[in-house]
C-alpha cells in the first residue's frame, strides 16, 4: 500500500480535505477525488494547457503539480468562475458571445488563463493576448474567435468594473 | 414561421455548460469506474515470444489481466474491415489484442484492469513480454521496393492497387504541345483532437444488458460492432457519444479493440471499467493520415489548359486497413476540384508499412489531390509564364455546365457530378479579396524595405453530406417541448445549435423549446456518423423532414379542433392559428395533448385540453387507422449523390531570407457551403480548419525512425500551432444552394483544411522563386531547398529574389512574434 497524506486546501472558496498518495497529480485529485470535471486533461506533459487552474490567482498545469504540493493552497477551477449565484464571468461571456469555443475540451483552460491574464492586463495589445494565450492549445477554434472572445472580455471587464 | 432562426448567427446553445465545467466528456463519467490501462508494443515488427505477467500479479488493486488467448470466440477475432472495396485485394485487421506478430509500435498486446489508473499503470509496467524484433518497413519507398513484408501474405506490401480514368491520359499527354513531369510529396499529420479516445462500460446483470460510453463519431456503428462481436442483440446494447473534445476524424474509426475490450471485460467482471487514453497512446495507438508521393505527368496547350493527366499516387496506409481505401479514392477523385481535363488517369498503389494506421483525418485526402492539382496548375503557369489565376480560369467548370459530371466513381460508389458551384466567381473574389492584381507593387515595396514576401492561391471542390442516409426523430410533449434527436455524433460542430435553429424554422416554434440529442442509441438508432462534412446536410434534411411531418399533423389536429381546414393554418411561436388571425388558435402543447386518445389529467394542460377534444364517431377506433398516438415524426434523408460544396484561398507569405522563417502576413477565404444554416458557427468551422492546414503545411509531421519508432509522440516535439502560429483569417462567402435537398445546403466541416498547405507552397514558391515540391515546409527544409538550388538551378522558378535592404534580421524579427504590428497589416 502507498503512503497516505492528508491535505487541506480551497477549492473555488470551499475548504476541502483529501487523503492523497504523494504522486496523485492535482488535476487527478480536482477530477476524480473531488468530482470537479471542468479540469481537462488534454497532454499530462504540460505543453497543452487545458488543465490550467489557477492557484491563488495564478495559472498552473495541474497535470504538472502534485496533489500534496496544492495544501494550504486557494484553488479556483473552471466551476468556480463564476459568480456566486451563478452569474457567468466576463470571460465565460465573452467566449459566448464571440463563439470562442467548438467542442470546449480546451475551454476551461483558456478561461482560467484569461482570467488572470487581463487581471493582469486589464486592456491588452493584439500582442499581449497572443502572448497572454499563447501556452494553450485548441484544435477547433483556429484561436481567432478566441483572440477576439479575449478582448471583448478586456471590454465587459471595463464596463462592470474590473471585476473579473 | 415564428421569428427568423435559419441563417441567423444564433449563439450556441451547448456553450452554458461548457463554459462552466459542467460539460461530460467521456473521463467525467463513471467516477467508481475500474480501469484499464495497456501495455503495447515497443517494437515496430516483432514476434511475440513469451508473455509473462507473473510481476504484475502482486500489485495492490489488480483486478485482472488479458492476453490475446484470453478472448473467446469472435471477441478475439481480427477486427472488421469497415469498407470493403474490390481494388482492395489484400486488406487486412489487426487483432484487439496482438496475436503472435506486432505490427506497429503502440500496438496493444496486453489488457490490464485494476482498481485505478494509476495501479493499472503499475501493473502493466511489470508485465514482461518477451519479442523477436523482425525489420521493419518504415516510409512509401521502402514498402515500395519491399525487401521486408509487413504482412508475410501481401507480396509487395500492396494492399491495394486502384484505378480512376477518363479518356485516354497517356495519349492526350503525347499529343500537347506542352509537358511536364515531377514527384510531390506530402508527410504524416493527424488529427490529435485534445480529448484523446475513450470507453466506460457498465453491464447491468439484471437485465442483461450493456450501457457504452464512447468518445466516437459514430455511436449506432459503435453499438453494431459491440453486439456483433459480444453476441448480444442490438437492442441490449446502447451506445452513447457524451460531449467528445474534438474528432477531426480519427474518432471515426470502430470498433477499436479497446470498444471490443472495455465492455467485454465489464461483462466478465460483472463491474463498471473505464479506459481513458493518454496523448502518448494518441500518437501511437489511435490513427494518422496525409502521407502521400504523387508521380505526375501533365500535358497541356498555349493557354495553360489541361489536354492530359497522369498522376501516380503512392499512399502509405500503415500497419492495417481497417477503414479500406477511402483515402487515396478521395485523393485521386477530388484531384479535379474545379476543373475539366481534357483526359485524366489516376493510378494508386496503397502501401503497408510498420506504422500507425491511416484513416480519415479532416480533409480525408482531398488535402493531398489538391496539393496535385494547384502544384501542377502553377507549374503550368510558370512554365507558359502566364497569371497563376488565369490558368485556373481557363480550366474551369462554367456556371452553365451544372450538373457536371466528372466521369469517374466517387467514394459513395455512385458517380461524381457536381450538383453547383460557381467557380469564376469564387475565383474573382479570392482575387479581390487578397489583393491578387495589385500584388506585384506590394512585392517590390516589400522588397525596397529588404522583405522578401510571396502570394499564392488554390481552389477546390469538395465532395459533402456523402450518404447513404441519416434519419431524425421530433416529438412535441405536453409542454410545449420539442425533442429532437438524430443519430450521429457531435464534436464541436454545434449540433445543439444548428439542428434546433431548422426545427424552430420548420416547426414555427421559439428555438429556446427545441431540445436536440446526437449520437445516443437510445434516443435514435438508425445512423451513420460524423465525417464527410455530412452532418448539417444529411441530419439537417433528415431533421426538417421529420419537422415536416409533425407539422402537418398539428395542422391536421388542430384543424378538427378549431374546426378550420388544415390549409388555412399556420404555426406562429408555438400555436398553431388560421393564417392572419392570432384570435382562434391552440397552443403546440395542446395539439400533443389531442394527438393522445389517453387523457389522465396528469398536468393542467391535459385537463385544459379536454375542451378541444372531438370525440370520434363510436363505430370507428380510437385511433384512426394509419394514425398513431403522439405528436412525434420521423424522417430519413437519403441522397441519390453527394454535394459539392468549393472555395478559393489566397495567402501572403514572408520568407526571412537570413533563417529561412515563414510567416502567413494574410490568410483569405472565400467559401461556398451553398445555403448557410447559421454563419457564426460557419466561419468558426472554416477557421479552424485553416489552422489545421496551417499546422500541416508548416509544423505538423510524423517522425518515424528508420525502426519505426515515432520519435516525436509528444506535443513537445510534434508542432501543433499555438494562436501565435495561425494568421487572422479573412473570409467571404458564395451561396450557392445545392439543388440536390430539400434545405439547399453543403457541408463545411473540412472545407478550411483542403488546400491550405497548396497555398502556402504556392506562396513560399513564390516569395523565395524556388520549386516547393514538398510539404510540410519547416524552416529547416526551406534554407536545405535554398542549398539544393544554389547548385541546380531547375528548382528556380523566376530569378532570385531581390531583398532590397540589407538590414533585414530587424525587420522580421516583428514578423516572427506570429503577427504584424497592426500597421503592417493588411498591406
Amino acid at each position: 500500500m502507498e503512503d497516505l497524506h492528508d491535505i487541506a486546501l480551497t477549492v473555488n472558496g470551499v475548504h476541502r480535505t483529501a487523503r492523497v498518495p504523494a504522486r496523485r497529480l492535482l488535476s487527478d485529485l480536482l477530477r476524480h477525488d473531488l468530482g470537479l470535471t471542468g479540469t481537462h486533461v488534454g497532454c499530462e506533459h504540460g505543453v497543452c494547457g487545458c488543465c490550467t487552474v489557477l492557484m491563488d490567482g495564478d495559472p498552473v498545469r495541474s497535470c504538472l503539480t502534485f496533489a500534496v504540493t496544492a495544501a494550504g493552497h486557494a484553488v479556483t477551477t473552471v466551476e468556480g468562475l463564476a459568480a456566486p449565484d451563478g452569474t457567468p464571468s466576463p470571460v465565460q461571456r465573452a467566449f459566448r458571445e464571440c463563439h470562442g469555443l467548438q467542442c470546449g475540451f480546451c475551454t476551461p483552460g483558456f478561461l482560467c488563463t484569461v482570467t488572470a491574464l487581463l487581471r493582469e492586463t486589464p486592456r491588452p495589445t493584439e500582442d499581449e493576448v497572443l502572448e497572454g494565450i499563447s501556452g494553450n492549445l485548441c484544435r477547433c477554434t483556429g484561436y481567432q474567435n478566441i483572440v477576439k472572445s479575449v478582448h471583448r472580455a478586456a471590454e465587459l471587464l471595463a464596463e462592470s468594473g474590473g471585476e473579473a | 414561421m415564428g421569428t427568423r432562426v435559419f441563417g441567423e448567427p444564433v449563439k450556441r446553445r451547448e456553450d452554458a455548460r461548457l463554459l462552466t465545467g459542467r460539460g461530460r466528456y467521456l473521463d467525467d463519467l463513471g467516477r467508481d469506474a475500474l480501469a484499464a490501462a495497456f501495455v503495447r508494443s515497443p517494437h515496430a515488427h516483432a514476434r511475440i515470444v513469451d508473455v509473462d505477467v507473473s510481476g504484475a500479479l502482486d500489485v495492490d488493486g489488480l483486478v485482472a489481466v488479458y492476453t490475446w488467448e484470453d478472448l473467446p470466440g469472435r471477441v478475439g477475432e481480427p477486427l472488421p474491415l469497415l469498407i470493403p472495396h474490390p481494388a482492395l485485394t489484400h486488406g487486412r485487421t489487426g487483432y484487439p489484442l496482438a496475436r503472435d506478430v506486432v505490427r506497429h509500435v503502440g500496438e496493444p498486446v496486453v489488457m490490464v484492469v485494476a482498481r485505478d489508473r494509476y495501479l493499472a499503470e503499475d501493473a502493466a509496467e511489470r508485465i514482461r513480454v518477451e519479442y523477436e524484433p523482425l525489420p521493419a518497413v518504415v516510409g512509401i519507398e521502402n514498402a515500395e521496393r519491399a525487401e521486408h513484408l509487413v504482412h508475410d501474405d501481401v507480396p509487395g506490401n500492396v494492399g491495394a492497387v486502384l484505378h480512376q480514368e477518363t479518356g485516354d491520359a497517356a495519349a492526350a499527354i503525347d499529343a500537347a504541345p506542352h509537358k511536364l513531369e515531377f514527384r510531390l510529396s506530402i508527410e504524416r499529420s493527424a488529427s490529435t483532437p485534445l480529448e484523446g479516445r475513450g470507453v466506460y462500460a457498465r453491464w447491468d446483470a439484471d437485465d442483461g444488458s450493456l450501457r457504452v460510453y464512447s468518445s466516437t463519431q459514430a455511436s449506432t456503428s459503435v453499438r453494431a460492432a459491440i453486439a456483433a462481436r459480444l453476441g448480444l442483440p442490438n437492442g441490449k446494447v446502447e451506445v452513447v457519444a457524451p460531449d467528445v473534445g474534438g474528432g477531426f476524424g480519427v474518432k471515426i474509426v470502430h470498433p477499436w479493440p479497446e470498444e471490443v475490450l472495455v465492455p467485454w471485460a465489464a461483462r466478465l467482471l460483472d463491474r463498471e471499467i473505464k479506459w481513458t487514453e493518454d496523448r502518448r497512446e494518441h500518437f501511437v495507438a489511435a490513427a494518422h493520415e496525409r502521407g502521400q508521393l504523387q508521380d505526375v505527368r501533365v500535358g497541356f496547350d498555349d493557354a495553360g489548359r489541361v489536354l492530359g493527366l497522369d498522376v501516380r499516387i503512392l499512399h502509405d496506409h500503415g500497419a492495417y486497413t481497417p477503414y479500406g481505401i477511402i483515402i487515396p479514392i478521395v485523393t485521386s477523385t477530388q484531384l479535379l476540384g474545379p476543373y475539366k481535363i481534357g483526359a485524366y488517369r489516376a493510378e494508386v498503389v496503397s502501401l503497408y508499412t510498420n506504422t500507425l494506421i491511416v484513416t480519415p483525418y479532416r480533409g480525408a485526402g482531398r488535402p493531398q489531390g489538391v496539393f496535385c492539382m494547384e502544384r501542377t496548375m502553377d507549374r503550368i503557369a510558370r512554365h507558359l509564364g502566364l497569371d497563376r489565376a488565369d490558368v485556373r480560369a481557363a480550366n474551369f467548370i462554367r456556371p452553365d455546365e451544372f450538373p457536371y459530371d466528372q466521369g469517374l466513381t466517387f467514394q459513395d460508389g455512385r458517380p461524381l457530378i457536381y450538383d453547383s458551384g460557381d467557380y469564376p466567381e469564387l475565383l474573382r473574389k479570392a482575387r479581390e479579396l487578397i489583393g491578387w492584381d495589385g500584388f506585384e507593387a506590394e512585392r517590390e515595396a516589400a522588397a525596397r524595405r529588404g522583405r522578401r514576401i510571396g502570394i499564392g492561391l488554390g481552389v477546390y471542390v469538395e465532395g459533402t453530406g456523402v450518404g447513404p442516409y441519416e434519419g431524425g426523430h421530433v416529438e412535441i410533449d405536453t409542454a410545449g417541448r420539442v425533442h429532437v434527436s438524430t443519430g450521429l455524433t457531435s464534436q464541436g460542430q454545434g449540433h445543439e445549435t444548428v439542428f434546433a435553429q431548422i426545427a424552430a424554422a420548420e416547426l414555427g416554434v421559439p428555438i429556446r423549446d427545441v431540445h436536440v440529442t446526437t449520437g445516443d442509441t437510445r434516443r435514435f438508432g438508425y445512423a451513420v456518423g460524423t465525417f464527410a462534412s455530412r452532418a448539417a446536410v444529411m441530419s439537417g434534411n433528415a431533421i426538417a423532414l421529420a419537422c415536416r411531418k409533425v407539422r402537418e399533423k398539428a395542422l391536421r389536429i388542430a384543424g378538427e379542433a378549431l374546426e378550420a381546414d388544415p390549409r388555412d393554418l399556420e404555426i406562429t411561436d408555438g400555436a398553431v392559428h388560421v393564417r392572419g388571425d392570432l384570435s382562434a388558435s391552440v397552443p403546440l402543447r395542446t395539439v400533443a395533448v389531442l394527438s393522445n386518445p389517453l387523457r389522465y389529467a396528469f398536468d393542467d394542460e391535459t385537463a385544459a385540453a379536454t375542451q378541444f377534444a372531438v370525440d370520434r364517431p363510436p363505430t370507428e377506433p380510437p385511433v384512426a387507422e394509419g394514425d398513431e398516438p403522439g405528436l412525434e415524426g420521423r424522417g430519413y434523408y437519403s441522397p441519390v449523390r453527394s454535394t459539392f460544396a468549393a472555395g478559393a484561398h489566397a495567402a501572403i507569405v514572408e520568407t526571412d531570407p537570413d533563417t529561412a522563417e515563414i510567416a502567413i502576413l494574410r490568410y483569405a477565404v472565400v467559401h461556398d457551403c451553398g445555403r448557410l444554416v447559421n454563419p457564426m458557427v460557419v466561419e468558426g468551422q472554416i477557421h479552424g480548419g485553416v489552422a489545421q492546414g496551417v499546422g500541416g503545411a508548416l509544423y505538423e509531421r510524423m517522425v518515424y525512425d528508420e525502426s519505426g519508432q515515432l520519435v516525436n509522440a509528444s506535443f513537445m516535439d510534434f508542432l501543433m500551432p499555438y494562436a501565435t502560429e495561425i494568421p487572422r483569417i479573412e473570409t467571404d462567402h458564395l451561396e450557392t444552394p445545392s439543388p440536390l435537398n430539400p434545405l439547399g445546403i453543403k457541408g463545411a466541416g473540412e472545407a478550411g483544411v483542403i488546400p491550405v498547405s497548396a497555398v502556402i507552397a504556392a506562396a513560399v514558391e513564390d516569395a523565395e522563386g524556388l520549386r516547393v515540391e514538398a510539404m510540410p515546409l519547416s524552416p529547416d527544409a526551406l534554407y536545405e531547398l535554398r542549398e539544393r538550388a544554389s547548385g541546380e538551378p531547375g528548382l528556380r522558378v523566376r530569378e532570385a529574389p531581390r531583398d532590397g535592404g540589407t538590414e533585414t534580421g530587424g525587420q522580421f524579427a516583428v514578423g516572427l512574434s506570429g503577427a504584424l504590428p497592426p500597421s503592417e497589416r493588411g498591406r
